[in-house]
C-alpha cells in the first residue's frame, strides 16, 4: 500500500467517524419527531375505538392514559347482527364483500399480466416493444377518463350506427362488474413490473429450455412462473391494497348497489350519517384500516420490493 | 344470525366459482394451444399470452378514452354535438373557478412537500444506525385507504361549540394556546390545506421508501472521493448525493403530480367537495354521477388527462434513455 493511499484511508475514518457521531444522533431525533408526530392520529383513532361513548364526547382521547377505561362495547355493536344506528347487521356483510372483491380483482390481473410480460419480453416479434411502451404509456391514463364509457359498455354495449361490436354484459352492479374494471385498470402497471422482472431473467436458462424443445407454454409454467415468485408477490400485496383501499370504482361500479358495496365505500357513507357517533365511526375504520396494515406488516419486506421494482431502476 | 349466513354465504361462493372458473378456462387454453407444434406454435403462443390483455386494455382503457373524449363536445344526455361549450363552461363558469383555484393549490403544493419532505427523511435514515421502526411508522399511513385516513384526520380537526369539550386534537391544543379553535372544516381557503396535509401525511412514507433506497444505491466509493475532496453536508448534497438521486426525486414528483391530479377519495370523504374543496377529479365524479352530465364530466377528464400527458411523456423519455443506458 503506497503511502498516499494509506494517507487517503486515514483521513477517510477520521471524516467518517467525525460525520456518524454528529449526524447519527441529530438524524436520528429527527426521525423519531417525525415518527412520533406521524402516529398520533391514528393512536387517537383506535384508543378511541377502545373508549366508552360517554367518554368520547366528554373529553379528548389523550385522557385514555390517564383514566383508561377499556371497552370492546363499541367493537361489539358494530359486529352485532342487529340493527346499528341504521344498519341492518351491522358492518360485517361489508368486510365480506371486501374480500370478496378484492381477492378476485387481485388474481385475475396478476395471472394475465405474467402470460402478457412474458410473451413481450420473451417471444418477442416485430413491434412488440412499441407494444410495451404503448402499455407502459396507458399506466398513467386517468381512471376518470374511463369510467363512463365503460359503465355503458357494462349497460349498453359497443355499437358503431347500427352494428353491435359487444353486446350488454349486464353485469354493473354485481361482483364480475367490479372484478373486471379492477382488472383492466391494474394491467398496464402490472405488465410493467412484471415485465422489468421477467426480462432479467437469465437468457441461458430459456435458450437451454429452447434446444430441449420446450413449448412456450411448458417453459412458462415449469420456468418463468416459479421464478417470478417473488416479483408476483409484491405486485399481490400491492393490488391487494390497491383493491381493498379504493374509493372510486367502487362508488362507480357498484351502482349503490347496498349488497355489494365494500366496506371502504360504505364508511365513506358513515363518515357522513354517523357524524356524532365517533364511538362506532372509529371502530368501523379501525376495523378497516387492520387488514392493509397487517398485510403491509407482515410481508413488508415485499411490498418495499414491490415499489421499487416500478420506481427505481 | 340465519338471515345473515343465507345472505352472506352465496357472495363467497361468487367468488370461489369466480376464481375457479378463470383458472379452468386458463388450463383448458394452456392444454390445447400447448398441443399445437410446428410453425402454428409461435403465433399461437403470442394469441393466447397476449390477447387477454390487449382486449381488456382495448376495451377498458383505449376504447373508453377515446369515447371520453368524443363524449366531451356533446351535451348532458349525449345526443347533440356542442363543440367547444363543456370546455368553454369549465373555464370561465364562476363556479368551476374556485374548483379549478383548489387544483392548482393541490398541484404546486402537495407533490414537492410530500417529495421533499420524504429526501429529508431519506438523507436522516441515510444517517441512522438503526431505522427499521420509525421507518415503518412513517410508512404505515400508506397502507391506510384515504378514506380511513379521511376519518382519522376529520377526528383530528373536529370541533365543538365554545361551551364544550374539545374531543379533536387539533381544536383542543387551539384552546391551550389561547386561541378560540374554529369549525376548521368549513373555513375557507384553510380546508384545502388540511385536506393537503391528508395527503401528505398518507404519502411521505413512499417518498422517503423510494429515495432512501435510491440514496443507499450512490456507491460508496463516489461519496469517499467527494468526501476526500471536501465536500461536506450541504455541499455534498447538493454537489454529489442530489444529482445521483435526481432522477429518482424526478420520478417521485411525477408519481405525486398525478396522484395529486387524480385524487378523489379525501375530498369526497372529508367534505364531500362542499365548503370550497373540490378538486377537479372530484367534480367530474359529481357531475357525471350527481349531476347526470356525462358531458361536462367527460370534459373535465379529458382535462385532468391533459395535465397528466407532459408527465407521461417526460417519464416515457427518461424510460427509454435508461434502457438505452443498460
Amino acid at each position: 500500500m503506497s503511502l498516499l493511499t494509506r494517507n487517503k484511508a486515514a483521513k477517510l475514518a477520521d471524516h467518517n467517524a467525525g460525520r456518524k457521531l454528529f449526524g447519527s444522533r441529530g438524524a436520528t431525533i429527527t426521525v423519531w419527531i417525525i415518527a412520533i408526530f406521524w402516529t398520533i392520529p391514528t393512536l387517537g383513532l383506535f384508543a378511541t375505538s377502545l373508549r366508552p361513548k360517554e367518554e368520547i364526547s366528554a373529553n379528548g382521547w389523550w385522557n385514555f392514559f390517564i383514566h383508561p377505561h377499556l371497552t370492546l362495547g363499541n367493537y361489539s355493536a358494530i359486529f352485532s347482527t342487529g340493527t346499528v344506528s341504521g344498519i341492518s347487521n351491522g358492518i360485517m356483510p361489508f368486510v365480506i364483500n371486501s374480500f370478496v372483491i378484492t381477492i378476485p380483482a387481485v388474481i385475475f390481473p396478476i395471472t394475465i399480466a405474467t402470460m402478457a410480460a412474458y410473451c413481450l419480453a420473451w417471444v418477442k416479434f416485430r413491434g412488440s416493444d412499441a407494444l410495451f411502451y404503448g402499455i407502459f404509456a396507458l399506466q398513467i391514463v386517468p381512471i376518470q377518463v374511463a369510467l363512463v364509457p365503460l359503465l355503458n359498455l357494462f349497460t349498453g354495449g359497443v355499437h358503431i350506427g347500427t352494428v353491435t361490436l359487444v353486446p350488454a354484459l349486464h353485469i354493473a352492479g354485481t361482483f364480475a362488474g367490479i372484478w373486471l374494471p379492477h382488472t383492466m385498470f391494474a394491467l398496464p402497471l402490472a405488465i410493467y413490473l412484471l415485465h422489468n422482472f421477467i426480462s432479467s431473467l437469465p437468457r441461458d436458462l430459456m435458450e437451454a429450455a429452447n434446444v430441449d424443445g420446450a413449448s412456450h407454454f411448458t417453459v412458462f409454467r415449469r420456468i418463468v412462473l416459479p421464478l417470478s415468485v417473488p416479483a408476483i408477490a409484491a405486485f399481490t400485496i400491492f393490488q391487494f391494497l390497491w383493491v381493498w383501499n379504493d374509493l372510486l370504482v367502487a362508488l362507480t361500479f357498484t351502482g349503490g348497489t347496498e349488497g355489494i358495496d365494500p366496506l371502504n365505500a360504505k364508511l365513506r357513507g358513515l363518515a357522513g350519517t354517523w357524524g356524532s357517533h365517533w364511538e362506532l365511526l372509529t371502530s368501523s375504520a379501525f376495523v378497516m384500516i387492520v387488514v392493509p396494515l397487517i398485510v403491509f406488516f407482515s410481508l413488508q419486506r415485499y411490498f418495499v420490493r414491490g415499489l421499487l421494482a416500478g420506481s427505481v431502476k | 344470525m340465519s338471515s345473515f349466513w343465507s345472505d352472506n354465504l352465496p357472495k363467497l361462493g361468487q367468488m370461489v366459482s369466480g376464481i375457479v372458473i378463470f383458472l379452468a378456462v386458463l388450463a383448458v387454453i394452456f392444454f390445447v394451444a400447448g398441443k399445437a407444434n410446428g410453425k402454428k406454435q409461435r403465433p399461437l403462443a403470442i394469441l393466447v399470452f397476449l390477447g387477454p390483455a390487449l382486449v381488456l386494455l382495448l376495451f377498458g382503457l383505449l376504447g373508453p378514452a377515446i369515447r371520453t373524449f368524443l363524449l366531451s363536445f356533446k351535451g348532458s344526455a349525449s345526443h347533440t354535438w356542442v363543440g367547444f361549450k363543456n370546455y368553454q363552461w369549465l373555464f370561465t363558469d364562476e363556479s368551476m373557478r374556485i374548483v379549478l383555484r383548489n387544483t392548482i393549490f393541490w398541484i404546486l403544493f402537495t407533490p414537492i412537500v410530500t417529495t421533499g419532505l420524504g429526501l429529508l427523511l431519506a438523507i436522516l435514515l441515510d444517517r441512522m444506525r438503526r431505522e427499521s421502526v420509525a421507518k415503518s411508522l412513517i410508512f404505515m399511513p400508506m397502507a391506510i385507504s384515504f378514506v380511513g385516513a379521511s376519518i382519522i384526520w376529520k377526528f383530528v380537526y373536529q370541533y365543538a361549540n365554545p361551551n364544550q369539550p374539545q374531543i379533536g386534537l387539533m381544536s383542543s391544543v387551539a384552546r391551550h394556546l389561547g386561541f378560540e379553535p374554529t369549525n376548521w372544516l368549513l373555513t375557507q381557503p384553510l380546508n384545502t390545506f388540511l385536506l393537503m396535509i391528508i395527503f401528505v401525511w398518507s404519502q411521505t412514507g413512499f417518498a422517503m421508501v423510494i429515495l432512501s433506497a435510491a440514496i443507499k444505491n450512490v456507491p460508496a466509493d463516489v461519496m469517499e472521493a467527494s468526501a476526500l475532496d471536501g465536500a461536506h453536508g450541504w455541499k455534498l448534497f447538493r454537489g454529489v448525493t442530489f444529482p445521483m438521486v435526481r432522477s429518482t426525486f424526478i420520478v417521485v414528483l411525477a408519481t405525486m403530480v398525478v396522484a395529486t391530479l387524480k385524487l378523489f377519495d379525501i375530498v369526497q370523504a372529508s367534505t364531500g367537495g362542499n365548503f370550497g374543496t373540490s378538486v377537479l377529479a372530484n367534480e367530474m365524479y359529481s357531475e357525471v354521477f350527481v349531476r347526470y352530465d356525462a358531458g361536462r364530466g367527460s370534459a373535465m377528464a379529458i382535462v385532468l388527462f391533459m395535465l397528466v400527458v407532459p408527465v407521461l411523456v417526460y417519464n416515457i423519455y427518461n424510460l427509454r434513455r435508461e434502457r438505452s443506458i443498460a
